[in-house]
């Protein structure tokens, strides 16, 4: 894997694939060395997010495949088995459940998507 | 500063902290501060014991907390957990813990609830029986029911039928012991004992009366019960279930009057023979009752709080309502009011279908005025109505039996209505004690107008939840009483109900659901507002789902049902059930070659389950090419037309019903609706392809068809409605045309045919003027746009096939060819294999 930027904290940059690999408004999984992480992008507000594609309630490898959408402004995506619904900013349970998600920071330059690790 | 203690951090002790800090925000107190420390001796914070069994069904430990250990500390409760009160010294007024920890009281409330009675019988100590009533019970109960086969629950009551059903959820044989000669003895008369039973036996529960248990038997772990009549029931697990007993230990031992057989004495103010020291909850002894339930508990916290924070003593307990409605079984069960009427003269009225597993029992009084009380087994959704009818001492009307008979279809002057005849007082949430006034107002004033907000701004629905039917209820019929149209709104992104986006997008066009929401909506959008619209935009345009993957639910997304582990199954059509050997062999050889595990459906196909997302296109490529087509088992949208075999083989057929099956079943395939829609064509009244129970189904007469509607097994089975009578093939294909149109226009998103039919004004008798008699005069249209939907037809497979773009769809990663490496199978020990338990 290609470390592209490096910043302050320990956060290095990966690339994830190419904006066209994605569909618009919706999620695709990427593979970061072992790790299998979900992508998203919301048209609406140019917005990217990323988070683990594994859903914490039955351990399954699915979030990329979740529908997205917004809870009173705040992005989240439901996992496609319970629809168990996450925030994409904390990664927090909006159904009141104690699961969590680790999200993380989303950059887009010159049409490539990187994910912060 | 008054300090107040709490002993007991349970569902009762927190609701009087609860309580004691919403009094104290009212400004209801005499000036006078407080702190509050509270003593619990479970390790967590209270959590709510009566949805405890939620706790087997996956809902963690956290999720069942009544509030996190953040919320006592941002309200400077001094909470702490793992700590035994184990000493009261009344002269010093201080209480003293198992570890030492001495704190001081002005006040000190008992919340200690009680403890499940455990009989003297030999051997209850050895290792294999449990009790049911601590997240720790349940734990060890998880742990050995692992290794175990067959349960035995001692008590036949309440709690041991919910244990027996936690114990066959777990997989487990399944036995209940009771010692009276029914079951629920406290709650049901002898013959509604008796449905119970039967219907308990119908889920798989062994039921075991009269039976008293004389020894566990076993070495060190149990192997089985002995009762006192000699025989013997083999077990390797028992949970014990027979009743509860007061925690009164502390209280004994501190000289505070106890009764009898158990519980802390209280006065009408719930104070203990020490007037510093109060009881609540189950460890309270009143008039010579022990309440078991949790609306009696916190309808003594608040009065306690209100004594304490006013320092009047207004409200006193005066006893409560047994009233009880049994949850989570899986059979309606409930009692009310005076379930027996032994003492008082009354006049009963008994409703029994013992076909359907439904005993009602009404007790009325001489008069036939009131409502004394009843029994409710098989179907309790009149109970909340019955309950404040008899609570309230409502009039009854003149025939009251007609509250017995099951609800008429498509009558639906009755329960809304019902509601608003209730008096202000009457109390709609007994576990918070809400009356109908306070709920209307919460809608009228304050905006609440969907039960979430209800429950936000009242509480009301927050405990047990047996009266969220009837809030909903009072929510729509509140509103309508103010003139305000009730509309079922779509969610927070768009302010319409399905049906008007639908005749919006129908005549305004739209394709895509970016210009419905740029049109219509607000946000982003969310998980239950894509799917509606990508169906209603099916429906009109009949266009390939498949263009707009992202807002599809998981199984639309990728055109195949999602199966545990992350792959998916592969369903072809196979009209009718009717299939050739070639195409037998086909399915055969590619389950072969992806290895992929084979069932026969309850739908009269095929199933082949275990394709990795990525395989999907290439299994697709080879049955569409052997002729197979998409069988929309991932779709709201048709999925089988079931046949008997029929006149051309039976000697008992009169009409050729696989014929006329495998017509229907082509003539409707692809066609998106608001739920699935089933069939079945029968060729004749023995009904093998079980017509009736379908969406629509088809029974062949001497003459011709009847056909059926509205029918559906699942959660609720209901049997379909005649809608016609010997009409012949032609009739039979428009009358479904335009009822099917006329469902996909109307219904509510995920709405079926039975519960859309249930709540069409008019019912039956006006579906049958809309079908038949034209009385909308849209049977002209409902005709062309299906006419439209049938010619526009392409399987959705063979499009994503024959598309190179939409195949790239089909891969795990973006950015690699790899496939998930975390998919694993495990054989399933009958030669095929299932993927490894989640
Ligand atoms: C495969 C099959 C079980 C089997 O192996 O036999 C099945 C499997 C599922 N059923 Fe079913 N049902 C199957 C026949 C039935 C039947 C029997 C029938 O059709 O005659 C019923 C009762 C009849 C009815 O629907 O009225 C049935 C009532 C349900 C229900 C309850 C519907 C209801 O209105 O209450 C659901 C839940 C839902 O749809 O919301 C459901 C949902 C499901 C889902 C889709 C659950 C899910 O979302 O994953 C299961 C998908 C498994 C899969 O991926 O294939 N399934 N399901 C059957 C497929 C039939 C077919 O060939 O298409
Ligand atoms: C499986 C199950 C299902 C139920 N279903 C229903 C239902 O559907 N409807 C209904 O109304 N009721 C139901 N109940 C009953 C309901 O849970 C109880 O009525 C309610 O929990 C009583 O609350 P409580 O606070 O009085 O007692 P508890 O909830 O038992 O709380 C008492 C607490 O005090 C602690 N304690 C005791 N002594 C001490 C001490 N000396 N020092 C410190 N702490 C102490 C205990 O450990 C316990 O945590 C159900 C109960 C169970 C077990
Ligand atoms: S009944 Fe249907 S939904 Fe339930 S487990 Fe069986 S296949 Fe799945
Ligand atoms: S696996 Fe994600 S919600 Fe259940």
């Amino acid at each position: 894997m290609v470390t592209e930027f490096e910043t302050p904290e320990t956060l290095s940059w990966h690339v994830a694939a190419p904006i066209s690999a994605f569909p618009t408004d919706g999620g695709a999984c990427v593979k970061i060395g072992e790790r299998q992480i979900a992508v998203f992008n919301f048209s609406h507000t140019g917005e990217w997010y990323a988070c683990q594609n594994m859903c914490p309630h039955k351990m399954q490898m699915i979030l990329s495949r979740g529908l997205t959408g917004d809870q009173n402004g705040e992005p989240k995506v439901a996992c496609p088995y319970h629809k168990k619904t996450f925030s994409l900013c904390t990664g927090e349970n909006l159904n009141g459940d104690d699961y969590r998600i680790e999200t993380y920071p989303v950059r887009v330059e010159a049409g490539m998507v990187y994910v912060g690790l | 500063m008054k300090n107040i203690v709490v002993a007991g951090n349970g569902m009762v002790g927190y609701k009087f902290c609860e309580k004691l800090l919403a009094r104290q925000k009212e400004g209801l107190t005499d000036g006078g501060q407080f702190s509050l420390t509270v003593f619990g001796e479970e390790p967590r914070p209270a959590y709510d014991r009566v949805h405890l069994s939620a706790y087997f069904s996956g809902t963690s430990a956290d999720a069942l907390a009544m509030a996190p250990a953040s919320w006592y500390a941002d309200n400077s409760i001094d909470l702490r957990t793992s700590q035994c009160i184990t000493h009261i010294d009344r002269e010093a007024r201080t209480v003293t813990t198992h570890t030492g920890q001495v704190v001081a009281y002005d006040t000190l409330v008992m919340a200690t609830g009680s403890a499940p009675f455990v009989p003297p019988v030999p051997g209850v100590q050895k290792d294999g029986i449990f009790v049911y009533r601590t997240i720790e019970d349940l734990e060890a109960m998880l742990a050995w029911g692992k290794r175990a086969t067959r349960a035995v629950v001692i008590g036949g009551g309440l709690l041991g039928l919910e244990a027996a059903k936690a114990a066959l959820d777990m997989g487990l044989e399944t036995h209940v012991v009771e010692f009276a000669p029914r079951l629920m003895p406290r709650q049901l008369d002898e013959a509604g004992g008796a449905m119970l039973r039967q219907k308990m036996e119908e889920l798989g529960i062994r039921i075991h009366l009269s039976k008293n248990t004389a020894e566990f038997e076993g070495y060190d772990r149990v192997t089985g019960l002995r009762f006192a009549d000699g025989s013997v029931l083999e077990a390797d697990m028992v949970v014990i279930s027979a009743g509860i007993k007061p925690r009164d230990e502390l209280a004994r031992q501190s000289g505070l009057a106890v009764g009898p057989r158990g519980g802390i004495l209280v006065n009408d103010l719930l104070q203990t023979s020490d007037p510093d020291i109060y009881a609540i909850g189950e460890c309270a002894l009143h008039n010579s009752m022990i309440y078991g339930l949790v609306a009696p508990g916190y309808d003594m916290a608040d009065i306690v709080a209100t004594q304490l924070l006013t320092g009047m003593s207004a409200k006193t307990f005066a006893g409560f309502d047994m009233s009880t409605k049994l949850k989570l079984i899986g059979v309606d069960v409930a009692s009310f009011g005076d379930p027996f009427c032994e003492q008082i003269p009354h006049r009963t009225i008994v409703w029994e279908d013992r076909l359907a597993g439904v005993y009602k029992r009404l007790n009325i009084t001489e008069d036939g005025k009131h409502l004394l009380g009843g029994i409710l087994v098989g179907d309790a959704e009149a109970y909340n109505m019955l309950l404040q009818t008899s609570k309230n001492r409502m009039v009854l009307p003149p025939t009251p039996e007609d509250m017995l008979l099951p609800a008429r279809k498509g009558d639906t002057s009755s329960a809304g209505a019902g509601v608003m005849a209730l008096p202000d007082e009457a109390t709609v949430c007994s576990c918070e004690a809400i009356t109908k006034g306070t709920i209307c107002t919460a809608v009228t004033e304050k905006d609440a107008t969907n039960i979430l907000a209800i429950k936000k701004c009242t509480k009301a629905g927050t405990g047990c939840g047996g009266c969220v039917p009837m809030l909903n209820d009072l929510i729509t019929e509140t509103l309508k009483a103010q003139g305000k149209i009730v509309r079922k709104v779509l969610c927070e992104h768009f302010d319409l109900t399905r049906q008007e986006l639908y005749d919006l997008v129908r005549i305004n066009g739209q394709t895509t659901y970016a210009e419905v929401l740029a049109q219509y909506g607000k946000g982003c959008g969310c998980e239950v507002c894509k799917p509606a619209v990508a169906s209603v935009l099916a429906s009109v345009h009949n266009q390939l789902v498949a263009r707009q993957a992202v807002i599809q639910d998981t199984n639309d997304r990728y055109l195949a049902n999602i199966q545990r582990g992350g792959t998916y199954s592969v369903v072809p059509r196979i009209a009718g059930g009717e299939i050739t050997a070639d195409k037998l062999i086909v399915l055969g050889e590619v389950a072969k070659k992806y290895n992929l595990y084979c069932k026969i459906t309850g739908g009269q196909r095929i199933d082949l389950f275990g394709a990795r997302v990525d395989q999907l296109p290439y299994i697709w490529e080879e049955l569409i090419d052997a002729g197979f087509e998409s069988g929309h088992a991932y779709g709201k949208s048709l999925r089988t037309v079931k046949s008997c075999v029929g006149s051309t083989w039976c000697r008992f057929g009169v009409q050729d019903s696989v014929a006329f099956a495998v017509e229907l079943e082509n003539r409707y395939k692809g066609l998106r609706s608001p739920h699935k829609l089933k069939s079945g064509v029968s060729g004749c009244a023995r009904e093998c392809a079980e017509a009736q129970s379908k969406d629509f189904g088809i029974i062949a007469t001497e003459k011709g068809w009847n056909l059926y509607v509205c029918g559906n097994g699942g959660v609720t089975p209901r049997h379909a409605q005649l809608l016609a009578t010997d009409i012949d093939r032609e009739t039979c294909i428009r009358y479904l045309d335009r009822f099917l149109m006329f469902y996909i226009k109307t219904a509510e998103p995920l709405q079926r045919t039975a519960p859309w039919l249930d709540k069409l004004e008019g019912g039956m008798a006006y579906l049958k003027s809309v079908v038949i008699d034209d009385v909308l005069g849209l049977n002209e249209q409902f005709e062309r746009e299906m006419d439209y939907a049938v010619a526009t037809y392409q399987c959705e497979w063979k499009s994503v096939v024959d598309d190179e773009d939409l195949r790239g769809q089909y891969r795990h990663f973006v950015n690699a060819s790899d496939t998930d490496d975390t998919l694993a199978f495990v054989p399933n020990g009958r030669g095929q294999q299932q993927p490894a338990n989640w």
